[in-house]
């Protein structure tokens, strides 16, 4: 099998991973600014084309695989993470991204996500979240805000939201972050960290869906609102946001509050740790949400932890180690045997 | 009559049953008094019938476990219809064991476990043991097996608890002593797992396997003896296998042979779960294994192995396969090869896990949405498992397809001498990852047998993406009428091919005649073993067992359209029999079951003797 790592004669470009597909997203769909960064992202992590592999459920963003010309799988509804982790564990050098959405990823794929992060598989999930059902017109997703008026809850819908950062943190995974669509440069920036991070990576994208949810997330990231409503993560920086950085974060106890940042006394404001010993730091910055709280954007989390395919090969050298490599005979043999002559 | 044989009766075969309570170490026994059998050597089958619950209230019909070993000094097909002897360790184990011990037969009963509050628990309200008639009808033999094993070990340091514990192999020697057999591979296989780190446990349980078989020896509790002479065995070098250890190593003896890896990925359920635990135990041969979240995403790792190159495998039983059955649609159509085996049980829904059925015939063949045919493969004996195993991955590898091994209950925990194939004699699976020096058409077919070849991820230049979705010959989506119809059409004659490269089918007997018995999967012992005996007797009856049962063999219209009557027995509604039906226009006769049990060679020698004199 030709898997090894082999070196690309030619640096590769952004055109290298376009299709000659037809891209059938509804025009204005968050998606193709997340397709585009994908595809600047790809020729500069040094690998070459054949060992990218994209697998997606069933859903908008799942069309993904499509639109890449690198190897892909569109499997069924939420089930991407299951065929990533048997196309992983059976060839550890590709390097596997999962496309998911909210409704594929965390309603009907919701188990096999907790599983794969657990695991802690080294792959990539980029969760396009647009608080909708696109590709079936325009139902409530798990992710929708209470309230949310569609066809199937037309006296608004009652389902808490589940909170993506949340669930991947208490699915302990080990790389958690967010982005957004409207910022390319972040995009592109957040995939390469995720893919330098060794072990299972989680993104989210705020992803506008143009037709069935329009502006969801306006009031977060429209342009007359960022400055005051996203938070900017960087390791070793301190948590500032305003147009001027005029505030920060501090704890009250175990609760984050909002103070300006003049009137904060020196070291109160919080310094951004990603490899913050304690999830808790993580989890203040996952909750912390439109409107009470500026929303993190970047990197929430990145601990070191072995990777499942990695511990998975080990055993199988240490069992070789031990018990010498397999044979016909023993295979065939077992550990008992009669001879009838 | 010889220093070896003398006092002893001489029997062509002889069934034996240890029942007792789920705790009381029956499996333990059944399989010792096998292994002790196959050394003869005798012709040998077993099967274990064990409770749902790992441990049922003590004392309770719920908690019954027994094994049950049959062994001859001919031809042996099945673990037997009714016992010869019943070991009953409680009144439970009586209660539901007796009426299948059959008339005459030797009774073997605990009697110290024949307490009041015991009888109650099996419902009965005076001791069956003192009823003048079971003396009559059997040779009862009652021993204070609970009292004799702990007197024997009077003097040994173990605990009270732990002196009870050994009472099944007294058990044991007895019945040694009855049927003659050697009690040394016991005893090395008790100083092999508790020699080196429990002493006083090996010690302990050599001491009371010997009394055992001294009561027997010593003492004139039965001048009935049996002895079953060596069976006149193909040479050979043989080993003991069970059917789901079968299917582990016929899936690794196929992936060597197809020098592909192999990526096994499955959710626990009984009765498929020690195979996924016997595919564990292989990691020195390079298996990897993943035990998946569900029994989605075990065929979903499974599948991702496929599509990486591997040789993706899950297994299950029926319950699982509901669930499996939208991927396995996903399979069919991007056309990756994929072993899906169903260990079959009793039905619907939880069912019976413990029993056996074949009742997932029709589900294998038509259970997804959509046209969506695949080959279908039954193992027929525990052994067998092993070919079928192969077999199910040389197709999918060959016909780039899923394959549906069915096996069951019955043949995943039965066990039987298996001669050990030279790996020589296996052949080779030779199917090529496409070219990398050419322009890759993702479903461009093998014009022979219209499989499509598999270019895989890390293959430089062959970039691809696959899905659920239509596609064209060149992997593109298409919605286009006529290509679906078309698609619908290769895919269905892609299964149909592998037709072309089955072996043909054997009989029992002849081609044309009175009835052609015809069966598949397990039943294939007890379906022979009736029909051979009918035809030493005169008869006109053959047999067949349909390994095959999609695409099904091209020969079968004409075989069963020899003969004036069919007979389908099956442990199901009918399922074959509908198929044949509706396939061939003959006027096949169902014979179903649905116990929870396979069928006895009675049963059926019944049924073709109505079936011939009507």
């Amino acid at each position: 099998m030709a898997t090894e790592a082999q070196t690309a004669p030619e640096p590769l470009t952004r055109k290298d991973f376009v299709t000659p597909n037809d891209v059938r997203w509804c025009p204005g769909c968050g998606d193709y600014a997340i397709l585009n960064s994908l595809q600047r992202t790809f020729p500069e992590l040094g690998i070459p084309r054949e060992n990218f592999v994209i697998i997606s459920g069933i859903g908008c963003s799942s069309r993904f695989p499509y639109y890449m010309n690198t190897y892909g799988f569109h499997t069924i509804h939420g089930r991407a993470p299951t065929v990533a982790t048997g196309v992983k564990v059976a060839n550890p050098d590709l390097s596997v991204w999962i496309v998911t959405g909210d409704g594929d990823g965390l309603s009907i794929g919701g188990n096999h996500l907790l599983h794969l992060l657990r695991r802690n598989l080294n792959v990539t999930v980029l969760l396009f979240n647009n608080r909708i059902y696109g590709l079936t017109k325009g139902q409530y997703s798990p992710t929708s805000p209470v309230g949310t008026t569609t066809k199937t809850t037309p006296g608004g819908s009652i389902d808490h939201p589940i909170n993506p950062l949340l669930f991947a943190l208490g699915a302990e995974a080990t790389f958690i972050a967010r982005t957004i669509d409207n910022n390319p440069k972040h995009m592109v920036q957040t995939f390469k960290a995720a893919h330098e991070h060794q072990g299972v990576s989680f993104v989210e994208i705020f992803q506008n869906c143009v037709i069935f949810n329009d502006a969801t997330w306006d009031p977060v990231y429209a342009k007359q609102n960022r400055e005051r409503q996203l938070l900017h993560l960087e390791a070793g920086k301190p948590l500032l946001f305003g147009k001027d950085n005029e505030f920060g974060i501090r704890m009250n106890g175990l609760s984050p509050e909002v103070v300006n940042a003049a009137d904060a006394a020196p070291g109160e404001i919080l310094v951004h740790r990603p490899d913050h010993p304690s999830s808790l730091y993580s989890q203040v910055l996952a909750d912390m949400s439109f409107p009470d709280f500026p929303t993190p954007i970047g990197v929430i989390r990145q601990i070191e932890r072995p990777t499942y395919e990695q511990q998975l090969a080990d055993q199988l050298e240490a069992t070789v180690a031990k018990r010498g490599t397999g044979s016909w005979n023993e295979l065939l043999h077992g550990n008992s045997t009669w001879t009838v002559e | 009559m010889s220093q070896a044989t003398r006092g002893f009766r001489e029997k062509k075969a002889v069934v034996v049953r240890f029942a007792g309570d789920s705790g009381d170490g029956m499996q333990v026994v059944g399989e010792r008094f096998t292994e002790a059998s196959v050394t003869v050597p005798n012709a040998i089958a077993t099967f274990p019938d064990y409770p749902a619950e790992i441990r049922a209230p003590v004392g309770t019909i719920a908690g019954v476990s027994a094994f049950q070993v049959h062994f001859g000094s001919e031809t042996v097909l099945t673990p037997g219809d009714e016992p010869d002897a019943l070991v009953a360790m409680n009144p439970a184990a009586l209660a539901v064991h007796l009426s299948d011990l059959t008339e005459g037969g030797m009774l073997i009963a605990n009697t110290a476990a024949f307490t009041e509050e015991n009888l109650a628990m099996a419902g009965y309200k005076s001791n069956p043991l003192e009823d003048p008639e079971l003396q009559k009808r059997y040779e009862v033999i009652p021993i204070d097996i609970t009292g004799l094993a702990v007197e024997a070990l009077k003097d040994s340091p173990l605990s009270q608890r732990d002196k009870l514990r050994t009472k099944n192999f007294f058990a044991l020697g007895f019945t040694y002593w009855v049927y003659g057999r050697p009690i040394e591979p016991t005893i090395a296989f008790i100083e092999k797992k508790w020699g080196a780190k429990i002493p006083d446990v090996a010690e302990a349980n050599t001491k009371v396997l010997k009394a055992g078989y001294f009561l027997g020896e010593t003492t004139e509790i039965t001048r009935n003896r049996y002895m079953v002479a060596r069976a006149e065995v193909e040479p050979g070098i043989y080993r003991k296998i069970s059917g789901n250890e079968a299917v582990a190593l016929g899936l690794i003896a196929a992936s060597r042979k197809a020098k592909r890896g192999i990526l096994f990925s499955g959710y626990p359920i009984t009765p498929a779960s020690s195979i996924l635990e016997a595919m564990a135990s292989f990691k020195h041969f390079g298996v990897k294994t993943v035990q998946a979240e569900d029994e989605i995403a075990a065929i979903g790792v499974a599948l991702g192995g496929s599509f990486a190159g591997h040789i993706g495998v899950t297994g299950t039983s029926g319950p699982g396969m509901c669930l499996k059955s939208e991927f396995i649609g996903l399979a069919t159509s991007t056309e990756l090869p994929l072993v899906i085996i169903n260990v079959q049980r009793g039905g619907p829904s939880t069912g019976l896990p413990t029993k056996t059925e074949q009742s997932d015939l029709f589900q294998a063949l038509y259970g997804r949405h959509g046209e969506s045919p695949l080959p279908v493969v039954a193992a027929n004996s525990p052994s067998d498992c092993f070919r079928a195993a192969f077999e199910a991955t040389r197709i999918a590898l060959q016909h780039s397809t899923p394959v549906i091994l069915l096996t069951d209950g019955y043949l995943a925990n039965g066990s039987e001498p298996w001669k050990i194939p030279d790996e020589s004699t296996l052949p080779d699976i030779e199917v090529p990852f496409a070219p990398e020096d050419k322009p890759y058409v993702t479903f461009e077919r093998n014009p022979d047998t219209l499989a499509r070849t598999q270019a895989i991820p890390g293959q430089p230049g062959l970039q691809h993406r696959i899905g659920g979705l239509e596609k064209d010959t060149k992997g593109s989506i298409s919605y286009d009428p006529e290509n679906h119809s078309e698609m619908t059409r290769l895919r269905a004659a892609k299964v149909e091919a592998v037709a072309k490269s089955i072996p043909p089918m054997r009989i029992t007997g002849e081609r044309t005649g009175k009835l052609l018995v015809v069966g598949w999967g397990g039943t294939h012992g007890a379906i022979t073993s009736a029909v051979e005996t009918l035809r030493a007797e005169g008869f006109d009856v053959s047999s067949t067992n349909v390994r095959y049962l999609n695409p099904l063999p091209p020969e079968l219209g004409d075989l069963l359209k020899g003969f004036d009557k069919v007979l389908v027995p099956e442990l199901n509604s009918g399922q074959l029999c509908t198929i044949l039906r509706a396939r061939y226009l003959v006027d096949a006769v169902s014979f179903p079951k649905t116990k929870g049990r396979p069928f006895r060679v009675s049963e059926i020698r019944e049924r073709i003797l109505e079936l011939l004199t009507a």
